[in-house]
C-alpha cells in the first residue's frame, strides 16, 4: 500500500482508539513497530524522550516523528519525511476533533439538564485527583529512587532541593502572577547550572 | 452557547494563544493545565475555571490527545467550526515544526549535555506547576467531604499499584456518582 494511505489508516485509528492522552498512543505504536519495516523498537524509545523533552503534546509529538521517519527512511529525503509527519499528525487529530465537535454540540444543547450538571459536579473533584495523580507521576521519578540500595540513594537530593526552592518562589505573594514561563525559563538555567556543578 | 458569546473573539488570538501553549508545555496533557489557566481562564476569561474542569474530564474518556481536546473545545465554544480548527491548529504546529527541526538532526542536538540539564530543571518546574494547579483546584473548587472523598478516591484509584484503575473508568464512575447523588438530594429534599 502507497506510504501515504497506510499513514492514514494507522493514525486514524491511533487517534480513534488511543483515550486517555499521550501515553496511551504507546502500545499502538509498538503495533505498527511490528508490522512495517519504517519504525522500529529503537526508533520508539528514542521518540518517547524526544517527545517528553520537546514541547508540546506528547501524542503529537510522537505521531510528526514516526511519520517524519517513516517518510525520510523510505523516501531517503527530509523533505518526503516533512510530507508524511504532516499527514501522520493530521491524520491523529482528525477524529479526536471531530469526536469533540460533536460532544460540545451535545453538551451545550443539554447545559440545563440536571443530570449532567450532577454528573459534573461528581466529577470536578475526581479531575482535580487525577491532576494530582500525574503530577505524582511526574514528580516521584524525578526525586525518588525506587531502586536505590540504601536510604541515601532513595532521595535525589539536588532535585528535591530544586523541586522546594521551585515550591516556595512559585508560592510567593510577589511572584505568584508571573507566568508560568519564567519559572520553566529559570529551572532550565538552574538544571544548566547544577548539571554543570554538582551533576544531576 | 452563553450570552458571554456576545463578544467576538478573535482568530487570530485564539490562534496564537494556543501556539503559546502548545510552544511551552512540556509533557502534554495535565502539564498544559497551568498554561491553560494562564490563557484562557486569568488573562482572558474565554472558559471559566469549571468548564476548564469539564473539557479535561471529557478529555480523559473521548478518544485523542488531550491537548487537542481542549482546544478544540475552547475553539467551538466562542467561534465554532472555524475557531475549533484555530485553536487545534494553533496547539499542534509548535510540536509539528520542533520535532521535523529535531528528528532532521536528531542525535546531535539531543546529546548536547547541557541540553539534557535543562531539561531535567524543566521537569522539576513541571511538576511544580502542576502541584501548584492542584492546590488552588482544591481551595476552590472542592468543597464538602464528598467532593474531598472523591478526589483522594480518584488519586489513590489511578496511583496505587495494586488498583492501577484507567482513568476513563474514574471519570464514568464519579459522573455515576454525582448523578446519584444529585437523585438523592432531590428526592430527601421533595420528602422533607
Amino acid at each position: 500500500m502507497n506510504l501515504y494511505l497506510t499513514l492514514i489508516y494507522e493514525f486514524l485509528q491511533i487517534g480513534l482508539f488511543a483515550a486517555g492522552g499521550g501515553l496511551a498512543t504507546l502500545p499502538f505504536l509498538n503495533a505498527l513497530a511490528d508490522k512495517y519495516p519504517w519504525l522500529t523498537a529503537d526508533m520508539i524509545n528514542q521518540m518517547v524522550a524526544l517527545s517528553e523533552s520537546t514541547p508540546g503534546p506528547l501524542g503529537i509529538n510522537m505521531a510528526t516523528y514516526a511519520g517524519y521517519m517513516a517518510g525520510y527512511s523510505t523516501f531517503g529525503s527530509p523533505l518526503m519525511g516533512v510530507t508524511t509527519a504532516f499527514t501522520a499528525t493530521v491524520s491523529l487529530v482528525t477524529p479526536s476533533f471531530i469526536v469533540i465537535m460533536i460532544v460540545a454540540k451535545v453538551i451545550g444543547r443539554y447545559k440545563n439538564s440536571k443530570a449532567v450538571n450532577n454528573a459534573f459536579s461528581g466529577l470536578r473533584p475526581a479531575v482535580a485527583g487525577l491532576i494530582a495523580a500525574a503530577a505524582w507521576t511526574v514528580i516521584k521519578p524525578l526525586l525518588f529512587d525506587f531502586g536505590a540500595a540504601d536510604v541515601s540513594g532513595f532521595f535525589n537530593l539536588p532535585e528535591i532541593i530544586l523541586f522546594t526552592a521551585l515550591m516556595i518562589i512559585t508560592n510567593l505573594k510577589k511572584f505568584k502572577k508571573l507566568h508560568p514561563l519564567v519559572f520553566i525559563a529559570l529551572a532550565a538555567a538552574a538544571g544548566i547550572i547544577i548539571g554543570c556543578t554538582l551533576g544531576w | 452557547m452563553t450570552e458571554t458569546d456576545s463578544g467576538k473573539v478573535s482568530l487570530w488570538k485564539l490562534f496564537t494563544a494556543f501556539m503559546r501553549i502548545g510552544a511551552f508545555t512540556f509533557g502534554g496533557g495535565y502539564a498544559m493545565l497551568p498554561m491553560l489557566e494562564r490563557e484562557c481562564v486569568e488573562k482572558t476569561g474565554w472558559v471559566t475555571h469549571d468548564e476548564l474542569l469539564d473539557y479535561f474530564a471529557i478529555g480523559q474518556c473521548t478518544p485523542g490527545v488531550i491537548a487537542v481536546n481542549t482546544a478544540t473545545f475552547v475553539g467551538k465554544k466562542h467561534r465554532g467550526f472555524i475557531g475549533a480548527f484555530m485553536t487545534t491548529a494553533g496547539v499542534v504546529l509548535p510540536s509539528f515544526v520542533i520535532i521535523c527541526l529535531l528528528a532532521a538532526l536528531l542525535n546531535s542536538v539531543m546529546d548536547i549535555a547541557w541540553v539534557q540539564y535543562a531539561m531535567h530543571g524543566v521537569k522539576v518546574a513541571v511538576g511544580v506547576l502542576i502541584i501548584n494547579t492542584v492546590i488552588k483546584l482544591v481551595r476552590e473548587k472542592i468543597k464538602g467531604l464528598i467532593g474531598y472523598v472523591l478526589s483522594i478516591a480518584a488519586f489513590l484509584l489511578v496511583v496505587l499499584p495494586f488498583f492501577k484503575v484507567s482513568p476513563v473508568f474514574v471519570v464514568i464512575g464519579a459522573a455515576l456518582i454525582g448523578i446519584v447523588r444529585g437523585l438523592i438530594i432531590e428526592r430527601s429534599g421533595t420528602k422533607a
